[in-house]
């Protein structure tokens, strides 16, 4: 076991509880195709810090209560959601442009504000800038625990809420009339969202904050087509990418916690982009090419059985490598058998299709598949019968 | 027939690991009015994006009037199906047809009074003259598909492709679309138009390809559009009502069924 | 006041207005291709760029900078679509994955690197620091007639104004293809224009924009300006042409409005240090937006 301090373990336990907290809303705000507006949450909370910082300074504290400032920061990113809806709502621009600008205004005004806490008392908002980019050297203990229980309360919100975000996710109108108000769940989801980010803002940072709310929920969709696994993993993965993340960044002075934490989430993407067995790219890329082989082996087999000319290049290669065809284009012994037999199928499968006794089995029909991958043996002998009685569909 | 509008050989598109149109051979006649039919999900619409190059194809030669279509990009113009553009665009009527002249006008080239007007008697001849300076989202669904239309004629082409020209549109645009058609090929040029109402295609066309997926039949309408290629094609997705209306007095043969295997 | 005008206030309200103008104009394009956050994205991994472009050369020089910058931007955008295509992920979250991970790393090589005595933070790439591009050697109005003194005017200046250019000839040129290819891109694929192609160069020209934008004045104007006046001009009219112009506009009045307000807002008020000049732009181009968003003449769509 690595030793790395009280705090710092608080705080590695508090990031890893934020991770699986923030893994599972992202899935459900993937899901929803949602994913940016946490973007907007985010940035619009630097106001929020800045005047929470300016009201208690003015009431004659010092302005670094931790739970204040994210108190501030909540308010303010709820009044950029409530901008973000009502700009796609009441007008005609879309979502990424009611995002985009609430996000660059939220955060230029704060920007504006940070400016003026520098002006009435030089020096003294040191501490605000660690919410751009997160910073968990020096914390206090009262505040490793704040970000402790924080990411744990909002994990128990999301385990609570699991079920309807998933029907709603899945299907909205579906689950409305299962008694649930998709707009109600899709406010709970956000303003888990907006927790997650407001208890994210002092380790990952309000500009990187977004990416713990992404990275695992896209990581995990490539594994799963289903969406309580996609959440399930999404938080495993926001998990391991948390902790790890803070416990890294604890054993050296200069890796700040953010930024780490989002490389081990990006890495955990990367790996699934990459691996997944189906969805992802190699295996994609795999699948593609063996799917063009078959067309093109099918087309030319086609081609051959009915003396038509190949004119593809890559059809062509296929059946001289197969040894179907000779050099100089005409079909081998073996070549003529093969695009008999295709030519065979082609025929059963458009006598088959022809008979409106056999939707179900037609719509089956792709050009690819034989005919025998769903006729027994003696179906098959029966459809060749009648299709020699009523001289041949071809 | 060397040169015919459009020839397409070996054509196979697929979105995905299953093929949405297989190995189909087309040749399209000259001058004459040619209907795409064929079920939903056939492949229809998807045949005419690849052969216009909006979809990919896995393979496949397509040839525009004995050359490559990329050198004949001029003689073509197709219409799309609905709903395809953003319809809150900033755009007014005259502004779309306007767009039909570009290969005329060129990268840089200003419109001249002559573009103008041709763009104008494009709208008169789609009947929406009344509407040139309207946003494009202000007009009914018909109301938009002739200004399409319009924008197709301002193309000037030879060969006008149409996706479900009739589809979801009043029976006044309907009426307008067919006469502009119907006068385009009396002056000679080609149509192919992807159709979805059987009880029409005798009326509107001259000839018809039949296609599930992979082509079913092709011809004039008397070869090729009758009772076993329809049902070659649609299997059991046909109403008996509507063909004993298109091919009336004509016994339905019985077959036994062949129930699928379970998978 | 002529003579503290030019040599302090002129250079920061050209540059600022000049880089509005650069992001907006093809904000309008991106607006309409639902393409809005690309320059939010662009303007996020412009940071690793000038990292790399530092850790590369080892001098805090500006163009190894901005062609760091530029690459990077590029690079993003390349592994959005990349990553948007073949693992089949909606755009706004392969943006996402996409700047964060850059960004991140950008911060982590800039923490790795010895940068802590050139003046490169992350504070200066998120606001930038317009008030700093002063034009020492001005006297007055005259010194803009002075070769003299117009040799010393900031750097930043002549190559905003040449990006600016760069971006009005692009759109001027393109303007038919950019229109047909963004309202039917399957038409124009049909009429013979490269829509991919356009699509990308669009992507590339915002991209010079927002790096040329961003070494001038920061991040934030640069993901406001390509927002939030094509935004507002979309809510005033139907016509594709008065909407770019109207942007612009927009753009240009809130550089203005903005510089003035931060600069001499603060001593109206009886302050003596300005505010963000960066920021405030920012916050007026919204304030514009939400004036047009609640009374603009076409601010209800055929949709909504």
């Amino acid at each position: 076991m690595i030793d790395i301090g009280y705090n710092a373990t608080l705080v590695a336990i508090g990031a890893g509880l934020l991770g699986i907290a923030a893994g599972v809303i992202g899935a459900f705000l993937y899901l929803r195709k949602r994913s940016l507006v946490s973007d907007a949450i985010s940035h619009a909370t630097l106001p929020g810090v800045a005047l929470a910082f300016l009201v208690m300074v003015a009431l004659g504290g010092d302005g670094r209560n931790l739970v204040a400032l994210l108190a501030g920061a909540a308010l303010s990113a709820l009044a950029g959601l409530g901008v973000v809806h009502w700009l796609n709502q009441r007008t005609r621009l879309g979502e990424d442009a009611a995002i985009g600008a609430v996000l660059s205004v939220f955060f230029g005004f704060g920007v504006v504000l940070l400016t003026v806490i520098q002006t009435i008392g030089a020096g003294r908002q040191a501490g605000l800038e660690t919410f751009l980019l997160g910073s968990t050297a020096g914390m206090l203990r009262a505040d490793a625990w704040v970000i402790a229980a924080g990411g744990a309360l909002s994990l128990l919100a999301c385990t609570i809420l699991r079920r309807p975000m998933t029907m709603v996710s899945f299907d909205p109108e579906y689950a409305a009339t299962q008694g649930l108000n998709p707009a109600r769940v899709d406010m709970a989801m956000m303003a888990l969202a907006l927790a997650v980010t407001v208890v994210g803002l002092k380790i990952v940072g309000l500009i990187l904050i977004v990416a713990l709310l992404i990275l695992p929920a896209v990581a995990a969709r490539f594994w799963t087509e289903r969406s309580e696994v996609v959440a399930l993993l999404a938080g495993l993965f926001g998990g391991v990418s948390g902790t790890a993340g803070a416990v890294i960044s604890s054993l050296a002075p200069d890796l700040p916690t953010g930024p780490i934490i989002v490389l081990v989430a990006a890495a955990v993407f990367i790996a699934s982009l990459l691996l997944a067995p189906q969805r992802g790219v190699m295996a994609g890329a795999l699948e593609w090419l063996r799917f063009r082989h078959r067309v093109h082996m099918r087309q030319g087999l086609l081609a051959l059985a009915h003396g038509h000319t190949v004119y593809e290049p890559y059809t062509m290669r296929l059946l001289r490598g197969a040894g179907l065809i000779r050099a100089d284009g005409v079909a081998t012994e073996k070549g003529r058998a093969h695009a008999a037999r295709a030519a065979l199928d082609e025929r059963r499968w458009q006598h088959l299709r022809s008979r409106s006794e056999n939707a179900a089995l037609a719509a089956r029909y792709d050009g690819l598949t034989p005919v025998e991958t769903w006729l027994t043996p003696d179906q098959i002998a029966t459809l060749d019968r009648e299709m020699t009685g009523s001289g041949g569909a071809a | 027939m060397g040169d015919a509008p459009l020839r397409v050989r070996g054509l196979t598109v697929s979105y995905g690991a299953s093929p949405a149109v297989f190995s189909a051979d087309m040749t399209v006649a000259p001058g004459a009015m040619t209907a795409i039919i064929g079920p939903n999900g056939a492949g229809k619409s998807t045949l005419l994006k690849a052969v216009l190059g909006i979809v990919p194809r896995v393979s496949g030669q397509i040839e525009v009037f004995g050359a490559a279509l990329e050198r004949q990009r001029a003689r073509i113009a197709y219409v799309p199906q609905r709903a395809s553009v953003d319809w809150d665009f900033p755009t007014r009527v005259i502004d779309v047809v306007e767009m039909g002249l570009y290969r005329r006008v060129g990268l840089i080239g200003r419109l001249t009074r002559q573009h103008r007007a041709t763009a104008g008697d494009c709208l008169a001849r789609v009947g929406m003259s009344d509407f040139a300076t309207r946003q494009i989202g202000q007009l009914s669904g018909g109301q938009q598909q002739r200004v399409f239309l319009a924008r197709a004629l301002a193309q000037g082409a030879d060969l006008y492709m149409l996706d479900e020209p009739f589809a979801g549109v009043d029976a006044a645009t309907e009426k307008a679309i067919i006469d502009v058609l119907k006068s385009l090929k009396d002056e000679g040029r080609t149509i192919l138009a992807v159709h979805h109402d059987l009880s029409t295609v005798p009326d509107y066309f001259d000839r018809v390809f039949v296609i599930n997926k992979s082509p079913v039949a092709e011809g004039t309408v008397a070869q090729a559009f009758t009772q076993d290629t329809l049902q070659q094609a649609y299997g059991g997705r046909l109403a008996t009502g509507l063909l004993d209306q298109l091919f009336p007095a004509t016994p339905a043969a019985a077959a036994p069924a062949f129930p699928a295997r379970p998978s | 006041m002529g003579a503290e005008f030019v040599a302090l206030s002129l250079p920061p309200i050209l540059i600022g207005s000049l880089a509005a103008l650069a992001c907006a104009l093809p904000g309008n394009f991106l607006l309409l291709r639902r393409q809005a956050l690309i320059g939010d994205a662009i303007s996020h991994v412009v940071l690793p760029g000038i990292v790399v472009g530092f850790l590369l050369t080892g001098t805090v020089s500006t163009w190894p900078m901005l062609l760091g910058a530029a690459a990077a931007a590029l690079v993003a955008v390349g592994a959005i679509q990349l990553i948007q295509r073949i693992g089949r992920i909606e755009p706004g979250a392969a943006m996402g994955v996409v700047f964060t991970t850059l960004f991140a790393a950008g911060v982590l090589l800039l923490e790795q690197s010895d940068t802590s005595n050139v003046h490169l933070d992350v504070q200066h790439a998120l606001y930038g620091n317009l008030e700093s591009l002063i034009w020492i050697d001005a006297t007055g109005w005259q010194s803009l007639l002075d070769p003299e003194a117009l040799a010393w005017m900031p750097p930043e200046l002549i190559r905003m104004a040449l990006v600016c250019l760069i971006v009005m000839a692009f759109i001027g040129l393109l303007w038919r293809p950019l229109a047909i290819s963004t309202f039917d891109e399957g038409f124009a694929r049909t009429l013979g224009i490269p829509a991919t192609l356009l699509g990308l160069a669009l992507v590339t020209v915002s991209a010079i924009a927002a790096v040329a934008a961003f070494d001038a004045v920061g991040s934030i104007i640069v993901i406001a300006m390509f927002i939030c006046p094509p935004a507002t001009a979309r809510l005033m009219t139907d016509r594709l042409a008065v909407q770019v112009a109207l942007s612009a506009v927009f753009a240009l009045v809130s550089a203005v409005v903005g510089y003035v307000l931060a600069g001499y807002g603060p001593i109206w008020l009886g302050y003596a240090d300005a505010v963000s000049a960066a920021g405030m732009i920012a916050t007026v181009s919204g304030l514009l937006l939400a004036a047009a968003a609640l009374v603009g003449p076409r601010r209800r769509g055929q949709s909504a």
